[in-house]
């Protein structure tokens, strides 16, 4: 094993140094080289690959899971785009992603430069990332109990300002902002800690020439930090829209959709759908479409924020 | 392919003396063993443990394993059991899944057994044991439990408030003014400043406590929020019921209460829908927030069990019709068609829907049991525990009850009409707005 591991770590270089070599000895690379994937292939395919590809499937079909899938060609697609409630699901995702994500890339950037700048204690840097460390469905259940309209401490407080309670899951208007604030505290420290590590990795000397050229912190933040670090920005957003995207254990544990449709994002529609409701043909339809719109994000941010190309190059 | 035969000889083999192993014993193995058994209610879980220990020491082979899962969680994990093969064998039934359950071939018929064992369905509170019959005839449960409606109050409030229990017994209601009801609960309800909902000068937003508490919208039963109140006026949910096809949200007379019912709210007399998202109904009124809180028969427990507060029990007001209404709903124990242990399943069934196991149920006061005799014996219990629930019980005796709507498509017609709901209680939208979604549950049943 070790004289493989051996070969293994030294192939590439000879392989660049000789390329001309060719065909067997590649081959033996990719042997070797799937043997180091496969772990991870396995479970890439055993729950990633099949299930999409019996996801689409099941999209033409009407299927209740208990009985057998009926093909029912575009059926499903063509109800979707009469579902008011399929409209209504993208239009409160989409407002919770972006009061999500620019809360929280916001909020995550200032803590990364409070990291990399002033707070240089661990400990400091490890507190930050506590809110991350929770589950998803105590930091909502957490948040749903101290925001409770009767008997909440949040609203105790705001009744002792001398202000009005407020239904901060209860009324249409509060419930998303409410649930994007929620996740945005329990993910800022975590998305900072991505952005600090791209920080890091800028230069010292850039700064110091920065500083040598008179440049003010603003300037130096505008023009050094925040270029330089685009790449490391762009995964980061990439990874959390797909994320806020996906918004639904919060949904679940606390509103369940409601006020009347107020929280009735697409995550959780396709659960009401496939598992409340038994129409997994449905459910499966609109989660096909969510993949297709995440990719298309997905793609649109990588080719207009260059985020595969870093200025340092 | 020589090696691959081989293989599938041997498999074949090996199938086969398995299968050789089960058909010997088959019937003798599946009346014993350890049997998996599910129920939903935290509350009724003692008094089923003491069923099932003794169900054991009277049956040594079999013993049974309950699993007390939240209503929330209940269903969809009951679904992936049925799937994946590995749903209890043996669980508790609701009226609004089981027509679902029973078309998807889930359920167990058990017309022999019960016919072979000679289970008295006459002894049942009536109606109870028809009601488990599917839409083809056949028998996939065995009545448990019952429940009705009834109002509870908090005795001090209306003692300061000037209302008697007397008052309470013979309240009216109508959608037009909503009778003595409406009065009762505007003069319950106080301001910050202490002026009654009946007072003028009453500050409709700053209310302290409400004349009636709010549970949600009521989705498409409105089994404890409304259905008491909209039945009585003649309306019901289905053209018929067990089994009905056509729902009846866009009639004139339900829409009419609907408003009515939504204008407690805006009257001030009534929670708004958007607070009562969170702490339970049940405890709001335990926080003092509310004197009067519509709810079912299961609850008498939880509002009879906080400590420093007197709580009567009202029956539910008379409507126009001069009858009260109540849904009656009835649960009952049914068995996975896919159990291995069938023979004993039966036998913890029909053990569950005996005297012996509903009287255990009955002495612990906190439902009231399917048989007619356990029933009384509950009553007795609850009496023993002072609590008088002749509110809840007077419905069977005057047959104002009303099945629980039992229909195909349950879940999706609450996915519909619960949104649909929640806009009309919180005054979002009137409720003739419910004529668009009662055609999107008819469609349904095209």
């Amino acid at each position: 094993m070790t004289t493989l591991t051996k070969h293994a770590s030294t192939a590439p270089l000879r392989a660049g140094a000789q390329k001309p070599r060719g065909g067997l000895r590649r081959f033996g690379d990719i042997k070797i080289a799937l043997l180091f994937i496969a772990p991870a292939m396995i479970g890439f395919i055993f729950f990633y690959v099949v299930p999409t590809i019996r996801g689409v499937y099941l999209s033409f079909t009407e299927y209740n899971i208990l009985g057998d899938p009926e093909w029912v060609g575009m059926d499903n697609y063509s109800a979707i785009a009469k579902d008011p409630l399929f409209w209504n699901s993208l239009a409160v995702t989409g407002q919770y992603v972006f009061l999500n994500i620019v809360l929280q890339t916001a909020l995550a950037l200032g803590l990364a430069l409070l990291m990399h700048k002033v707070a240089k204690s661990t400990l400091i840097r490890g507190a930050l990332l506590l809110p991350w460390m929770m589950s998803n469905v105590i930091a909502a259940l957490l948040w749903f109990w101290m925001l409770d309209y009767q008997i909440g401490v949040v609203n105790q407080f705001i009744e002792w300002a001398g202000l009005p309670r407020v239904a901060f899951f209860g009324s249409e208007e509060w419930a998303i902002p409410t649930q994007a604030v929620i996740n945005t505290w329990r993910h800022m420290g975590y998305t900072a800690l991505l952005i600090f590590a791209g920080m890091q990795a800028i230069p010292g000397h850039i700064y110091e020439v920065a500083k040598l050229d008179g440049a003010s912190p603003f300037q130096t933040f505008r023009k050094i930090t925040i270029p330089l670090l685009r790449p490391v920005l762009v995964l980061v957003l990439v990874v959390t829209v797909i994320g806020s995207f996906q918004v639904f254990d919060t949904v679940s544990v606390t509103t369940q959709g409601g006020p009347v449709n107020a929280t009735r994002v697409i995550q959780y529609y396709i659960y009401q759908r496939a598992f409340t409701e038994s129409d997994f043909g449905y459910g499966s339809a609109i989660a096909v479409i969510l993949f297709l719109i995440l990719a298309l994000v997905a793609f649109i941010q990588m080719k207009f924020l260059k985020g595969n190309e870093s200025d340092l190059d | 392919m020589k090696k691959s035969l081989g293989t599938v000889a041997v498999a074949a083999a090996i199938a086969l003396s398995l299968s050789a192993c089960g058909g010997s014993g088959s019937s003798a193995e599946s009346a014993k063993g350890e049997l998996s058994y599910w129920l939903w209610d935290a509350n009724q879980l003692p008094a089923y443990q003491q069923c099932a220990d003794d169900f054991t020491k009277a049956n040594p082979d079999i013993k049974v394993k309950i699993t007390q899962r939240g209503w929330d969680d209940y269903w969809s994990t009951l679904t992936n059991g049925f799937v994946g093969g590995t749903a209890p064998d043996v669980f508790t039934n609701h009226l609004g899944r089981y027509g679902e359950l029973a078309e998807n071939k889930q359920l167990l018929p058990i017309d022999d057994a019960v016919e072979k064992d000679n289970v008295d369905l006459a002894a049942y509170n009536d109606g109870l044991a028809d009601l488990w019959v599917g839409q083809d005839g056949k028998r996939y449960g065995l009545p448990k439990d019952w429940d009705t409606i009834g109002l509870f109050y908090n005795k001090a409030m209306l003692t300061s408030a000037g209302v008697t229990d007397e008052q309470m017994k013979n309240l009216t209601w109508n959608a037009q003014d909503g009778g003595t009801y409406e009065k009762v609960i505007a003069h319950l309800t106080v301001d910050k400043n202490g002026k009654r909902g009946d007072e003028a000068g009453f500050d409709k937003n700053n209310v302290d406590v409400y004349g009636l508490g709010l549970n949600g919208g009521g989705d498409s039963s409105g089994q404890t929020e409304w259905s008491y109140l909209t039945n009585t006026t003649g309306w019901s949910h289905t053209d018929k019921n067990p089994w009905g096809t056509h729902y009846n949200y866009d009639d004139s007379k339900f829409q009419e209460s609907m408003d009515w019912f939504a204008g407690l709210a805006a009257k001030g007399y009534m929670p708004k829908l958007e607070t009562t998202v969170g702490a339970a109904m049940a405890d709001t009124f335990a926080a003092g927030k509310s004197a009067i809180n519509a709810h079912g028969s299961w609850m008498v427990g939880q509002y009879t069990g906080y400590k420093g507060i007197e709580v009567g029990i009202a029956p539910t007001p008379t409507g126009p019709e001069g009858k009260r209404a109540s849904m009656f709903n009835g649960l009952a124990d049914s068995i996975w068609a896919g159990t291995k242990k069938k023979d004993a399943a039966i036998k913890w069934v029909e053990y569950l829907a005996s005297a012996p196991c509903q009287d255990v149920v009955a002495s612990k006061a906190v439902v009231f049991p399917a048989l007619k005799a356990s029933s009384d014996k509950a009553a007795e219990a609850f009496k023993a525990k002072g609590v008088d629930v002749t509110a809840f019980t007077e419905h069977i005796k005057n047959e104002t009850t009303f099945l629980y709507p039992i229909t195909d498509n349950t879940a999706k017609v609450k996915g519909i009409m619960e949104p649909a709901m929640d806009a009309v209680v919180s005054g979002k939208k009137p409720a003739s707005s419910l004529t668009e979604a009662n055609n999107q549950v008819n469609d349904l049943f095209k």
